[in-house]
């Protein structure tokens, strides 16, 4: 029997990318740099993710670190947690991983324009946020206030430490930081408690502001609870979900939450759709 | 399109013809029950069955499917994998149809998901009226019993022949190819409408509203006691989500030689029903117990799948019903009872 049909390529197969550079972050986060081999730019918003492969192990969901303003290279900020991360930190500059995406819808940029950005980074949510708050620096003059409130549990865990300084140097670029614990023998000049304890001393024009929120899960109810009691609405509070995407086109069925499939409708939410979902009911 | 009708015993021969020239899924005794599997021989082919062990879907989304090769040495390439060869399935009832259909809406939307694609535009199906049918299936009220205009052939057992609806080109290729057909007479298409009416009345299990109702019960429906009472007893086993022909959620691996050279990208089956299966790298799991999943199978069969893709994600086949081990896997039982306790829980 003659069966013709014409097929449309494979939404499974990877791009080829080099790794161009690996940095240590922290004692189990690294910064890659990578540049697909085609030559062609990934074209990402911030906020989106890639899927990426170390062929031979499998493949794991990665925001973007980096922002599209910059070259055609982009930055993944990988923490050590499962088999494929692993595998991503024994890379060195040379090496092939694969690539796929970028998925998701990312952060509404056009429409943050003019706003006073709010970033609440815990621990290794810094790394999303850093793809649209280097966006935001790059385009400076689109944006209102820049503010970043970054919380981790030890100094030695902060991220970006080196970007940290030139940021903190800036008079455009407000930083408030925390940490859980402070060893000590650990140099700390920033307030010790958990993130929530920076709200107090945060001025906004509730407005003027859109909070843009990445952390832990357990973080997301304290700081969504701070930002609604400093006046900000409800649709101006964007959090980035973490959940399991295999596939990155809605079909594997992973990072489903009710109706909504992470890796199509988010991974950036506003906390007002959130509230209409009950799985993520507090 | 044309009906015809064909004597019983012409058929069996066509479908031996139809073995010898392709590769021909039908349905065959597996005591106690019945099962798809490749047919040899025009013998073993079992029309008259009340259900199968599983769906076909197998055929269309293979336990493990393979989407990407590659090699690691001397350098690094990927290609994808799509396999698909010139099938055809035997025996289909009108309910694992209907789960096709929803297949199809899921894999060939807006992102098209070429293994299965490819998989299904080569594959033809020649379905058949289920007359008798199971004890536990309620398709009937899931409007499932009839067959969606996606068959290529149609079969209904009239006795000595089977009335045959054509519901497609590639179905009038099949005809002209293998079948010895006359065309049916009005007489014979009103007897299939009384034998298929007829059938309608004998499911054993039934919603008490309409399928169309589902979504609204569920609504109200979140915080009702049923799911503590009947997750608290669930294994987590997947014997439900196994059997289901919506079932299309799945796991991706990679497996490579042992000299570490080439390898290959594949996926397999998973079941939201697994306790790991929602769980992230950093530990969290976002439906740690058997309640969670549960309640979010029945709402991804009733409300979920309907609202995303256009079909209700149960075809009413009554599988999961039998197969699961400590009887809660039920959507009818699981609709009904909250039809009931409505009055009694208002808009939890």
């Amino acid at each position: 029997m003659a069966i013709s049909m014409k097929l449309e390529s494979s939404l499974y197969l990877p791009k080829l990318a080099e790794v161009i550079k690996v940095e240590p972050l922290a004692e189990k986060e690294k910064l890659f740099r990578l540049r697909l081999r085609d030559g062609n730019r990934l074209d990402h918003t911030p906020g989106q993710f890639v899927e990426v492969s170390v062929l031979g192990i499998g493949e794991a969901p990665i925001s973007m670190s980096s922002s599209p303003t910059r070259d055609e290279s982009f930055e993944l900020g990988i923490r050590v947690v499962g088999n494929v991360t692993r595998a991503l930190h024994r890379l060195q500059p040379g090496d092939t991983v694969g690539i796929r995406g970028p998925f998701g819808n990312g952060f509404p940029v056009s429409e943050l324009e003019g706003r006073d950005l709010l970033f609440v980074a815990g621990g290794i949510g810094l790394c999303p946020l850093r793809s649209m708050i280097r966006y935001a620096i790059d385009k400076r003059e689109q944006f209102g206030r820049i503010i970043l409130m970054y919380g981790c549990r030890e100094p030695a865990e902060q991220l970006f430490r080196g970007e940290l300084v030139e940021w903190r140097q800036r008079q455009d670029i407000e930083i408030l930081e925390s940490v859980d614990r402070c060893p000590l023998d650990a140099a700390w000049e920033g307030s010790v408690g958990v993130i929530t304890t920076l709200f107090p001393q945060l001025n906004i024009d509730r407005h003027r502001t859109t909070a843009l929120v990445v952390g832990p899960p357990i973080m997301y109810r304290y700081v969504v609870a701070e930002c609604l009691k400093k006046g900000i609405g409800k649709d101006q509070i964007l959090l980035s979900l973490e959940r399991r995407m295999k596939c990155g086109m809605g079909f594997c069925g992973h990072c489903q939450i009710n109706n909504v499939y992470v890796c199509l409708d988010g991974p950036v939410f506003r906390y007002e759709e959130l509230t209409k979902l009950k799985e993520t009911e507090v | 399109m044309p009906i015809v009708t064909t004597l019983k015993a012409d058929f069996y021969s066509s479908v031996q013809n139809m073995i010898h020239e392709n590769e021909v899924y039908g349905v065959k005794r597996k005591t106690p029950s019945f099962a798809f599997d490749k047919l040899c021989a025009t013998q073993e082919l079992c029309l008259d069955y009340d259900i199968t062990v599983l769906p076909p879907n197998q055929y269309l989304l293979p336990p493990t499917d393979p989407l990407i090769t590659f090699n690691l040495s001397p350098e690094v390439s990927i290609r994808s994998k799509v396999e698909s060869r010139a099938t055809i399935i035997l025996g289909i009832h009108a309910y694992d149809l209907h789960a096709i259909k929803l297949l199809d809406a899921v894999f060939t939307g807006n992102l098209v998901d070429v293994n299965y694609q490819a998989r299904r535009s080569a594959t033809a199906i020649i379905g058949v009226d289920c007359l008798n049918p199971w004890l536990y299936s309620f398709a009937a009220s899931m409007g499932t019993a009839l067959p969606p205009s996606i068959f290529d052939l149609w079969l209904t057992d009239l006795g000595g022949e089977y009335l045959i609806e054509v519901g497609s080109s590639r179905g009038q290729d099949l005809s002209k190819r293998y079948l010895k057909t006359k065309s049916a007479r009005k007489v014979q298409i009103r007897q299939r409408d009384k034998f298929r009416q007829d059938s309608l009345n004998r499911y054993q299990l039934s919603l008490d509203r309409s399928a169309q109702e589902i979504p609204e019960i569920l609504d109200k429906a979140w915080k009702n006691p049923l799911w503590e009472e009947l997750g608290e007893k669930c294994f987590s086993c997947g014997s439900c989500t196994m059997v289901c022909p919506t079932c299309v959620c799945f796991d991706v691996r990679d497996k490579i030689t042992l000299n570490l050279k080439r390898g290959e990208r594949y996926r397999l089956g998973d079941s939201c029903m697994f306790d790991a299966f929602d769980k992230v790298a950093s530990g969290e799991n976002f439906r740690p117990t058997g309640t969670d999943r549960l309640r979010h199978r029945l709402y991804r069969k009733g409300k979920y799948m309907l609202e995303r893709w256009g079909e209700l994600g149960c075809v009413g086949c009554g599988r999961c019903v039998h197969a699961c081990l400590v009887d809660i896997a039920s959507p009818v039982y699981a609709y009904n009872r909250l039809v009931k306790e409505a009055t009694q829980w208002p808009s939890a």
